[in-house]
């Protein structure tokens, strides 16, 4: 029972602390709200563009056209043969009178241009487009396919896909180093500004001590306050990273901003903002926690 | 056994000041005694060294039985739970109101509020300050503030009450009126009172004992002094 009295008097005198210093408490949330705003969007940033990254690699396929006098025994062999290659995700047959049809579907132009072809006139290739695991090895899957019996050309964007595949790597490492460096800079901050309130009442802990309060008594009321103040400085980021990122995704989802960006397609809010928000919730809470903890440690040493 | 000893005592800071010297000293429970010296003599240290602010660098410094200077830093708040300690600024939480001062150690071991109540109301009728339970300690004069203190120091009936220079920051009534009431305390409830000060006229009108310090030493020790005995100090 005195643990509980203790624990609920620390609780009670943790809320009334807050009002009392209220403007060291605004302080705090105020360094919290904006650090964690920060945070929330460098997860935000980092984890779509993760996501642009890798709709933009599944995109990336390769074409493989077969002789021109290939037989369709051959290219049965041929299917089963480029399922069985290493990296090698999906195969998808395009024959040369579907590429003819979809041509003449396209626009006039090319229907009047496929017209003129006779029956045993088309100039079109068999084709296979395949889609790969890894983006990384697209070069030697490529250079394997090359080899397989009867592969006329293999398409794959060479140059473009390197570059890409180095651009990915970079824009992934960057926003990762930026997460984690926002992370250390928001504790280092609310942790510092937790100090400084303590800092200020530093005297306060020094008549505890000599009442005979316990240090645990002493630390437990301000290391309550510090949760709180982490916790309250977390809700204001977390109703802007809810509410501000659904708008954004509406936006930039609505028919006009899909046509204009074609290739930003933020991710589905429900999937991002509750992790986000749950992240912020714990960075706020448990810096706060300890930033506290850590500063009130210093004034109970003699 | 003396309630109170120091034997052998020193104490030197890390700067390289030595504040006490070899310090022998017994006080009997119940005693009052008054500590004087200059600034610098040695006669905070001599105190803080009783409530185990300060640890001794040589030397035992025993209350009550147990030697504080052996006490591990976690449990130094058990030694403070037997003593009451009286400061020349009072030392008060300035966010708290007076009722709050007091019942503020008595909160903070666990005790239920229903026992609190009677203790902190019996320690404020004590000092006098009954009626002014829900002053803040700046809406208090320095006086008042002062009994405030003292009623926080008593409110747990301590068997020893420290007061360093309990009177430094008040008027010569004022401090004549709060020496009476720690007087009072020392006679009626029989608690050890040991209190520090450059106060002649109160040392003089109290007759109490009174150990004089100078440079980190005891240079005397009298029974029924005063500063007219000591003059040269």
């Amino acid at each position: 029972m005195r643990i509980f009295r203790i624990i609920g008097r620390s609780v009670n005198s943790s809320f009334k602390s807050i009002f009392r210093n209220f403007s060291l408490s605004m302080a705090s949330i105020t360094c919290t709200i904006i650090t964690l705003l920060l945070v929330s969007i460098g997860i935000l940033l980092s984890y779509n563009i993760n996501n642009i990254t890798k709709d933009i690699e599944n995109e990336l396929t390769i074409v493989i056209l077969m002789d021109k006098k290939i037989t369709s025994e051959e290219l049965d062999v041929a299917k089963t043969t480029l399922k069985s290659v290493d990296n090698v995700e999906n195969v998808k047959f395009n024959s040369k009178e579907a590429i003819k049809k979809d041509l003449a579907s396209q626009n006039d132009t090319y229907a009047k241009i496929v017209e003129t072809w006779g029956e045993d006139e088309n100039p079109l290739q068999d084709s296979f487009v395949i889609t790969v695991v890894n983006v990384k090895d697209i070069n030697e899957t490529a250079t394997t396919i090359k080899n397989i019996d009867k592969v006329d050309r293999v398409k794959y964007g060479e140059s473009m896909v390197n570059e890409l595949i180095n651009i990915f790597d970079v824009v992934k490492n960057a926003t990762i180093v930026l997460v984690v460096a926002l992370v250390l800079v928001t504790t280092f901050l609310i942790g510092n500004t937790i100090k400084i309130t303590i800092f200020s009442r530093r005297s306060e802990i020094d008549i505890m001590r000599l009442v005979g309060t316990s240090n645990t008594v002493i630390k437990l009321p301000f290391i309550i306050e510090g949760f709180l103040l982490g916790t309250i400085g977390s809700i204001i980021p977390i109703l802007i990273t809810i509410i501000g990122y659904t708008y954004a995704f509406n936006s930039l989802s609505s028919a006009e901003m899909t046509n204009i960006l074609n290739v930003i397609k933020l991710t589905e809010p429900s999937s991002i903002v509750y992790l986000t928000s749950l992240i912020l919730l714990i960075i706020g809470s448990v810096v706060g926690m300890l930033g506290s903890l850590r500063a009130v440690r210093r004034y109970l040493t003699i | 056994m003396e309630f109170i000893e120091f034997k052998n005592c020193s104490k030197a800071y890390k700067n390289g000041v030595t504040a006490l010297t070899n310090a022998n000293l017994s006080i009997k429970k119940g005693d009052f005694v008054f500590i004087i010296g200059h600034t610098a003599s040695g006669k905070s240290t001599l105190i803080k060294l009783l409530y185990r602010e300060e640890k001794p660098t040589s030397g035992i410094v025993s209350v009550g039985g147990v030697d504080v200077s052996k006490l591990r830093n976690s449990k130094i708040y058990k030694l403070r739970r037997k003593i009451g300690i009286v400061f020349q600024d009072f030392k008060l939480l300035p966010k708290l109101t007076v009722y709050e001062n007091v019942a503020y150690p008595l909160a903070s071991y666990g005790m239920k509020g229903s026992e609190i109540r009677p203790l902190v109301l019996s320690a404020l009728e004590k000092v006098g300050l009954k009626d002014r339970t829900r002053s803040f300690p700046d809406q208090l004069s320095g006086g008042e503030q002062q009994r405030v203190c003292i009623a926080r120091a008593i409110v747990n009936n301590p068997k020893l009450l420290i007061c360093d220079e309990p009177t430094g920051n008040l008027d010569p009534d004022t401090s004549k009126e709060i020496m009476d009431l720690i007087n009072k305390i020392n006679k009626k409830f029989g608690t050890t009172v040991v209190t520090a000060t450059h106060d002649k006229d109160i040392v003089n009108c109290l007759k109490k004992r009174v150990i004089v310090m100078k440079d980190g030493l005891i240079e005397g020790d009298y029974l029924k002094g005063g500063y007219k005995n000591n003059e040269n100090i």
